[in-house]
């Protein structure tokens, strides 16, 4: 029943951004204010229609978000929906580099850091994931891009490829929007590999934070969870202690982890905004900054909701799925 | 022949905020082989940490000097204390097993019993899964697991208690270890449960040959299942001798209080008869304090849940001096009914007047006459008083609050009078609750509830928190306090001989029914209902040979 | 053995930090007491983290001391720093692309973080505590209302709730205070669900003690319920939390500054818009502009989540390290069991 909270969860999230948008007037004013003479912009208003009833306007908007339909930018006066899928890809991809280095990096030193707790490796980790968590991404971005970019140049400065590597795509006609994917579809390991380098900096960044929490997750979940009658039962009939961590600790923890690194794709997101914007890597992010500077409250307000839904449905998503896992649910 | 487990000047210290802590201090016990050993103590007498050592199971925090020696069933020693981690990893399971406390959180929830088992059995040598799955069903089987083919699949929550507790044993016994260390194996359970699993671990013992060291602070399961007892007080053994000697001639002063300590059923039977005398003409048609009718209680359901009934039907008075025991397993509905006389839990159905207010549908208004007049001693003492107050300042709070004084300060007269009748010092008003022992806090609890002079005190479970020495002081002071005030009482316990030390006449709760009611004499004497027959034949008495007598008894009504 | 040689039990080793003697409220106090209690890697943890932030609040405090430029100043009597000078002995740290000295943005920057931190955990507790308590309390279908809608906003991203914020209050630029007000009140919003939380489940749980029955079987009030019994009791985790939010301020005021919704580099520093500023520059080689910015946000951050981090543990009696002894010592203590009970 709980997961029925989706729905007001999302109407919250919604009228949130709305009330929040249209609090200081109307995005016309905000974004053309001193441009326009008052007759020019009354007459803009007029045309957009933000001079009706503020009521009316909110049903519209309401209508046009649960249809798919966010308006159009007044900057450079293309669909909001058509900028959410040209660039949410890039976002998605960005995430998902990241996601993976977390659980690469986050699990096994948590569950190390867990078990050796408050000895030396423990301390260690737990050093470098609070260093991890304290270091803002854009930080960390700027400094990897001055270490590895310009002065070893291992890695390319910014973007998510190379024009050559662009044209390959495009004469492969791959066009998905995910470029690692498309790389594969040109069948050019040059490419895969253009790709790759350009993708290894925003990942590390955005990857090392998240794998910072999640450690801190993971270590005191299994540091909960090995302090049980269970563990120690399993241990008084002779379990060794490295299957206490693998099998007993980890899987009730398990449950707790998932729904709290559910909440974490908030802070995912956040993330990417800023790294995007450190790498230049053309997502979502980035171009919610451009929109920012531009003062663009038409495509802020329809990217903002996206990801503020996003984050609703994943975290509604995972908590179906920590129940699947738990026994004490499914039977 | 040679014992399993030899403990030899054992010593344990924690550490802990306040420093070291000595918990167990030069001890030395044998065990030998098909032996039950029973150690026994109070809380803090170092008796669970000697039990964790056979395995080698204290925490980090812990120093340990001292041998402990085990022997398993083919000659092989280990020293636990001195050995290495693989060494005492093969030990466990194998020489020496443990049957915990609390079998809910012993078994691990994400995992089927069969995969626990199964892993125990593969932690000691390379078995084929199929053939440790087998071994898996016959323990099962052996410990009266139904149906244990299908059962070995299911999940820990889809057992009960007292089968939680008969898999843990299954796991413990499955690698046939020649000593098992059960750590208060009954004490989470109700009295008739416990009843089954003291008769399984003897079954087993008497089966497998498995001696056994049973950890335990209840008298009545010594009795029922020891050969040897050894008495722990303050991390030293203080008396150790055999089961039949220790209960009929204690040596030692404190093995002798303990005993006196624990309450027997029938001792308060000629007390109960002697007050019932003395009431004036025309007590029995006096207006009750409380009067159920048909009462029923439930929790509504959330999400979807069905409604639970708590209380069905029940009908009872209790009237002005009346002590009134309420008793009942887990679940019985007892403690319910105390919270809905003092207005915590709304009444659903039928008619509860607590001194002439209709309980069902009241508001905070309606209750406000009522409240000065009624008083009520929480269960646990640990979480009765506000840690930030001083015990003065608890103790004064229902003045204040009925305005009988302007501040805890103006009160302190008075609370100095309360503190004295509940025999605490005076000093101890300045204190906060975390201070206090269990047995003072649940002592100032009871000034407390006296503190505006009640003519209704509602006692839930008062001292079931309370080690059993502690225990008996508690009662006696409330027997003393009651007969000195003449407040009537609803005393609610699981322990029928708690309860029929106080109580005028006894109700039995069992799955929120009304059972069975009458004087002491009639429940516990010639007990007309099945269930009140079985509770009673369930609890164990401190005295071996009437206990043995008794356990053929329950055997009878079991069959019957 | 006698039964007059059963030694009576005190309250010794049950919570000795009551009974301090005279002198010791200076044991007593929040960290002190906790950096007494601690040992080995947690103290060292504590004590890291309590210095990063003393110098932090210092270099605040005492910002027009330390700094040798003003925040805004691009000029001295020897004319003109000019942009983007390596450090010298002129200029420590450098100057920036728009010519400002960066020691003395920096400096002056810690001066910002501190009062919007202050500004936003303050008002944040304040809304969060009342609203936790009252919701906790009489539950019912307010509470319900309230959970959804903290949970809703507690799910926004963060920093995206806070750009929204600011653009209402101040229309995404201003002056100091209105630019420290903007970005504290824009934190404090995104913080108000956490504590909301918090103190709730706190209130909850609180609630059915029984020493909240307690109050209730006497008909004592709601009002003397909430802040006599139930208030202190369910706030004591808030310094923690309150450690642990300050750094997510730090850093949430950063990546406001970052995407240029801080405060206009004429009103005050902020090490987030500067970090902004320094975007190109590291492209061209340059590390000073973004090195010094950084690493304060980074030594900042990590102070007070050092701090909060081991008060989490010490404050946790499971995760609390306590010294082991080599040898068996220490007195039998703490047994229920007292001398009049077994007579």
């Amino acid at each position: 029943m709980r997961f029925l909270l989706i729905i007001p969860t999302v109407f919250i999230l919604v009228t949130t951004v709305f009330v929040l948008m249209r609090a200081t007037g109307d995005p016309i004013t905000a974004a053309l204010g001193g441009r326009l003479t008052p007759d020019q912009l009354a007459e803009r208003i007029h045309a957009a229609g933000y001079d009706r009833p503020i009521l009316v306007q909110y049903l519209e908007y309401l209508r046009g978000v649960f249809t798919g339909d966010f308006g159009t930018t007044l900057s450079d006066n293309r669909p909001v929906t058509e900028v959410l899928t040209t660039y949410g890809s890039a976002t998605l991809e960005l995430a998902a580099y990241a996601i993976v280095v977390a659980l690469l990096l986050g699990i096994p030193f948590g569950m190390i850091s867990g078990y050796f707790r408050d000895r030396l490796p423990d301390a260690v980790l737990r050093i470098l994931a609070i260093l991890a968590y304290a270091t803002p991404v854009f930080f960390a971005g700027l400094l990897l891009k001055l270490v590895f970019s310009v002065w070893l140049g291992w890695f390319p400065v910014a973007g998510r490829v190379s024009t050559n590597g662009e044209i390959a795509m495009q004469m492969a006609g791959a066009d998905s929007g995910f470029m690692l994917v498309d790389a594969f579809r040109t069948g050019d390991p040059a490419v895969v590999l253009d790709v790759l380098s350009h993708a290894v900096l925003p990942a590390a960044a955005l990857g090392l934070l998240t794998a910072g929490v999640f450690l801190r997750l993971v270590r005191t979940n299994v540091i909960g969870t090995l302090g049980t009658g269970y563990v120690e039962a399993a241990r008084s009939r002779g379990v060794a202690e490295s299957r206490l961590v693998r099998k007993h600790a980890w899987r009730p923890a398990l449950i707790p982890i998932i729904t709290v690194a559910g909440m974490q794709v908030a802070m995912l997101l956040v993330g990417a905004v800023l790294t995007e914007t450190t790498f230049e890597w053309r997502g979502l992010g980035f171009q919610l900054a451009e929109y920012l500077q531009a003062r663009d409250f038409v495509a802020v307000q329809g990217i903002v909701v996206l990801m503020a839904v996003v984050v609703a449905v994943t975290n509604f998503l995972v908590d179906i799925i920590a129940a699947l896992i738990d026994p004490r649910v499914r039977y | 022949m040679s014992a399993v487990a030899t403990i030899t000047d054992l010593a344990v210290s924690f550490a802990t905020d306040a420093g070291p802590v000595r918990a167990v201090d030069g001890v030395s016990l044998d065990v030998s082989p098909g032996e039950v050993l029973a150690v026994v103590g109070e809380s803090g007498s170092g008796k669970t940490v000697t039990a964790k050592t056979l395995l080698g199971l204290l925490p980090e925090t812990a120093t340990t000097r001292g041998a402990v020696v085990l022997t398993g069933r083919d000659g092989r020693e280990t020293d636990v204390v001195h050995v290495s981690g693989a060494k005492l990893r093969e030990a466990r399971g194998r020489d020496v097993a443990m049957v915990f406390q609390e079998p809910s959180s012993v078994l691990n929830p994400v995992y089927t019993v069969g995969w626990q088992i199964v892993e125990g059995i593969r932690a000691h040598g390379e078995v084929s899964h199929k053939v440790a799955r087998q071994r898996a069903v016959e323990v099962l089987r052996q410990v009266g697991i139904p149906d244990p083919e299908h059962r070995i699949d299911h999940y820990p929550h889809q057992f009960s208690g007292g089968q939680k507790q008969r898999i843990v044993i299954a796991m413990a016994l499955v690698l046939g270890p020649s000593l098992i260390v059960a750590d208060e194996p009954t004490t989470a359970l109700d009295v008739t449960v416990q009843a089954e699993i003291l008769d399984l671990l003897r079954t087993l013992r008497d089966e497998t040959g498995t001696a056994i060291v049973l950890i335990t602070h209840n008298m009545g399961v010594v009795a029922d299942l020891a050969d040897r007892v050894a008495v722990m007080y303050q991390g030293k053994v203080v008396e150790q001798a055999p089961v039949g000697e220790l209960f009929a001639d204690p040596q030692d002063d404190y093995t002798r209080a303990l005993l006196k300590a624990v309450p027997r059923i029938g001792e308060g039977t000629a007390r109960a008869v002697e007050r019932a005398s003395s009431r004036p003409d025309g007590w029995a048609d006096s207006e009750p304090v409380v009067r159920a009718d048909d009462l029923r209680i439930v929790y509504p359901g959330r999400f979807r849940q069905p409604a639970f009934t708590a209380v069905d039907g029940v009908s009872l008075t209790i009237r002005p001096g009346e002590v009134l025991g309420l008793v009942g397993e887990s679940g019985s509905g007892k403690t319910t009914i105390a919270r809905a006389i003092a207005g915590l839990t709304p009444v659903s159905g039928g008619s509860l007047k607590v001194l002439g207010t209709e309980m069902r549908g009241a508001k905070g208004r309606d209750l406000k006459a009522m409240r000065p007049r009624l008083g009520f001693v929480f269960q646990d003492p640990a979480t009765s008083f506000n840690p930030l107050l001083t015990i003065a300042q608890c103790v004064a709070e229902p003045l204040v609050v009925h305005g009988r004084a302007k501040s805890a300060e103006a009160a302190r007269r008075r609370v100095d009078e309360l503190l004295e009748a509940v025999q605490l010092p005076r000093s101890y008003g300045d204190r906060f609750p975390h201070e206090l022992s269990g047995g003072q806090r649940q002592r100032a609890s009871l000034a407390r509830g006296l503190a505006l002079d009640p003519e209704l005190l509602v006692a839930d479970e008062p001292t079931s928190a309370l080690d059993v020495s502690v225990q008996a002081r508690v009662l006696e002071l409330f027997a003393e306090l009651q007969k000195e005030l003449g407040f009537a009482c609803l005393f609610v316990s699981h322990d029928l001989a708690v309860v029929d030390l106080l109580a005028d006449r006894i109700a039995v709760l069992y799955r929120g029914e009304l059972v069975e009611e009458g004087t002491g004499a009639e429940v516990l004497g010639a007990p007309r209902e099945d269930y009140t027959r079985r509770l009673l034949a369930s609890l164990p008495v401190p005295d071996p040979v009437a206990q043995a007598e008794r356990r053929e008894a329950l055997r009878a009504l079991q069959v019957g | 053995m006698s039964a007059a040689e059963i030694t009576p039990v005190g309250t010794q080793g049950a919570a000795p930090e009551h009974l301090g003697g005279r002198g010791s409220w200076f044991k007593k106090l929040p960290v002190v007491h906790q950096v007494r209690q601690s040992v080995g890697l947690q103290r060292g943890m504590l004590i890291a983290g309590i210095v990063l932030v003393a110098v932090f609040v210092l270099v605040a405090v005492f910002a027009p001391l330390i700094a040798p430029y003003g925040w805004s100043q691009l000029r001295s009597l020897d004319g003109a720093f000019g942009a983007q000078q390596a450090p010298s002995a002129e200029h420590w740290f450098g100057t920036t692309v728009g010519g400002y000295d960066v020691l003395s943005r920096v400096v002056w920057g810690a001066r910002t973080a501190l009062l919007v931190v202050i500004v936003a955990v303050v008002s944040s507790i304040v809304v969060g505590v009342l609203l936790g308590l009252v919701s906790g309390y009489f539950g019912g279908w307010l509470d319900r209302l309230l959970v959804v809608v903290a949970d809703a906003i507690y799910a926004f991203p963060s920093l995206l709730l806070a750009i929204l914020l600011a653009i209402v209050i101040s229309g995404g630029q201003s002056n100091m205070w209105g630019g420290i007000f903007a970005a504290a009140l824009s934190i404090t919003v995104v913080f108000i669900p956490q504590y909301f939380r918090v103190v709730r489940s706190e209130v909850v749980r609180i609630k059915g003690e029984a020493f909240v029955d307690s109050a209730r079987v006497l008909g004592t009030g709601h009002w003397r319920i909430m802040t006599r019994h139930v208030l202190r009791n369910s706030t004591r985790t808030l310094p923690l939390i309150v450690t642990l939010n300050a750094s997510e301020a730090i850093l949430t005021l950063a990546g406001l500054g970052f995407l240029g919704f801080g405060i206009e580099p004429t009103a005050a520093a902020e090490w987030g818009y500067d970090l902004q500023r320094a975007i190109a520059d590291v492209t061209s080689g340059i590390w000073w502009t973004s090195m010094f910015p950084g690493l304060a946000i980074v030594f900042t951050a990590m102070g007070v989540t050092l701090m909060g981090e081991s008060l989490n543990d010490l404050a946790d009696p499971r995760l609390r390290m306590r010294a082991r002894s080599s040898k068996v010592s220490g007195d039998v203590a703490a047994t229920s069991v007292e001398k009049g009970d077994v007579a």
